[in-house]
């Protein structure tokens, strides 16, 4: 058929630094996201994703300044998330240097914003992020701020909504399995690959590459997006791609 | 004497990428994003990018008054369209409704169909994103230390249907197989960015700095 599957080395950054917490809490230093970014890209990622996790909203010119500096010398997508709250958060971003921004608790605020970015800077752009938690068979629930808190909102209808309100891409985080390392929420995937017509990537509990090749064959993932994994150097992304070609996954190799 | 790359800079799409990418392939360049005219005329290069809807498109090209400038650049000097600066390039396309566009070429700008099958019992997704081959139809200067089929970053959900078949320089494959590039005298266009596919992408910027078309 052609396209391959991507896969994307996720980078959480808070203040300036990337680091990577279990579940959201227990951070570890994992590097300077520039320097991160570049080994990335020399080992073949797809693309590349930084999650500003920044609490205070001070510091958020730094996540530009990660960006700008990634975008002069790595030539790849990169998409950037946290603490996009309207269009003209969007166009910062866009002009610092990403190609795409993933916007996650606004979006279920205010779902027009997912329209009015789309509308204006068009789909291919906008990503939007839903963390979800299993709550019975076959059915999700979406959480925000973090996956601290609970919307009532079935994921499954969330992905169909974003796609119809313009999302160009949907980054669909486990929150069940998000840090814990026994692979991705494949049902979860599969439910919302199948119920929407644009790529979805598949994110939280990666913990080998077996996982990654799961995600594309069982969860039916047009993506896969592993972070520690890759941080703490325990695969590198080549690693990883040549594991995939041989059980049978289309990789840019 | 360094040459001058002009970015043609008309509200649309990400052309920080582009610019950076060219300034890293010719250091000693001067790479610029305007909408100047003078500075259009003077360049020895012309880099034409584009994202977003087609009508869009149409409107801030009219906008920024470039109409003209265009057309004396790709009939002047090595020109590059990149995605929708592909596309306009032909007469029609069917998104918003129906868009006239430059018409450069005869042809059409279509949707990919809903309905392709793909690998993994999912109908392909719309849009095409991501990294697909990229058939050479023939050498050229651009394709130089590329190989036939080496992988580019796509992202559209909307492709090129040029009636003349001379002018195809590329076809990928995505449910069709369809024309992901096309070349006539000193006029390159891609459907892909080079600008963010990485080495192969970086080569083609390389090789449209050096172009010097016959």
């Amino acid at each position: 058929m052609g396209l391959a599957k991507r896969i994307i080395p996720c980078l959480d950054v808070n203040n300036g630094r990337v680091v990577k917490g279990v579940q959201f809490v227990d951070i570890r230093d994992a590097g300077d996201p520039v320097e991160v970014a570049r080994r990335y890209n020399e080992e073949g990622a797809d693309e590349i994703t930084f999650l500003d996790i920044t609490a205070s909203s001070d510091n958020r010119e730094t996540i530009i300044q990660v960006v700008e500096q990634v975008a002069s010398e790595v030539f790849i997508p990169l998409t950037v998330g946290g603490g996009i709250r309207t269009v003209d958060d969007v166009r910062r971003m866009l002009l610092a240097g990403a190609d795409k921004v993933a916007i996650n608790t606004a979006a279920v605020f205010n779902p027009e914003l997912v329209k009015a970015a789309s509308d204006s800077i068009g789909s291919q752009a906008i990503v939007v992020a839903i963390d979800a938690k299993s709550t019975g068979e076959g059915k999700w629930e979406i959480f925000t701020h973090g996956g601290r808190k609970s919307t009532g909102i079935d994921a499954i209808e969330w992905a169909r909504k974003m796609t119809d309100y313009g999302a160009g891409e949907i980054l669909l985080t486990s929150m069940d399995r998000d840090g814990t390392k026994i692979g991705f929420d494949n049902e979860l995937t599969h439910a919302v690959a199948q119920a929407v017509t644009i790529p979805v990537i598949a994110s939280g509990g990666v913990g080998n590459l077996q996982h990654l090749v799961d995600g594309v064959k069982k969860g039916g993932a047009d993506a896969v997006l592993a972070a520690s994994i890759f941080h703490f150097a325990e695969y590198s992304i080549g690693e990883a791609k040549r594991f995939m070609a041989e059980q049978g996954v289309e990789v840019r190799l | 004497m360094s040459q001058k790359i002009a970015v043609l800079d008309y509200g649309m799409g990400n052309l920080r990428s582009v610019s950076k990418a060219l300034e890293h392939v010719a250091p000693n360049a001067e790479v610029r994003v305007t909408d100047d005219h003078e500075w259009i005329r003077r360049a020895d290069r012309v880099v034409f990018p584009g994202q977003g809807a087609a009508r869009d498109c149409m409107a801030a090209i009219g906008q920024h008054h470039l109409n003209r400038e265009v057309r004396e650049a790709m009939e002047s000097k090595p020109f590059l369209g990149i995605c929708m600066g592909l596309q306009v390039l032909m007469a029609f396309s069917e998104e918003n409704a129906g868009t006239e566009l430059l018409g450069i070429f005869p042809g059409a700008v279509k949707r990919f169909a809903a309905d392709m099958p793909g690998d993994n019992g999912l109908p392909l997704k719309i849009p095409h994103m991501g990294w697909s081959r990229v058939d050479q139809s023939a050498s050229h200067p651009l394709w130089e230390g590329i190989e036939d089929g080496a992988r580019f970053y796509f992202v559209h959900s909307y492709h090129v249907v040029p009636e003349d078949r001379s002018l195809v320089a590329a076809t990928t494959d995505y449910g069709i197989e369809f024309v992901s590039a096309i070349n006539r005298g000193n006029l390159f266009a891609v459907q892909f960015h080079p600008e963010k596919s990485a080495d192969a992408g970086l080569m083609l910027l390389k090789n449209f700095v050096n172009w010097k078309p016959e």
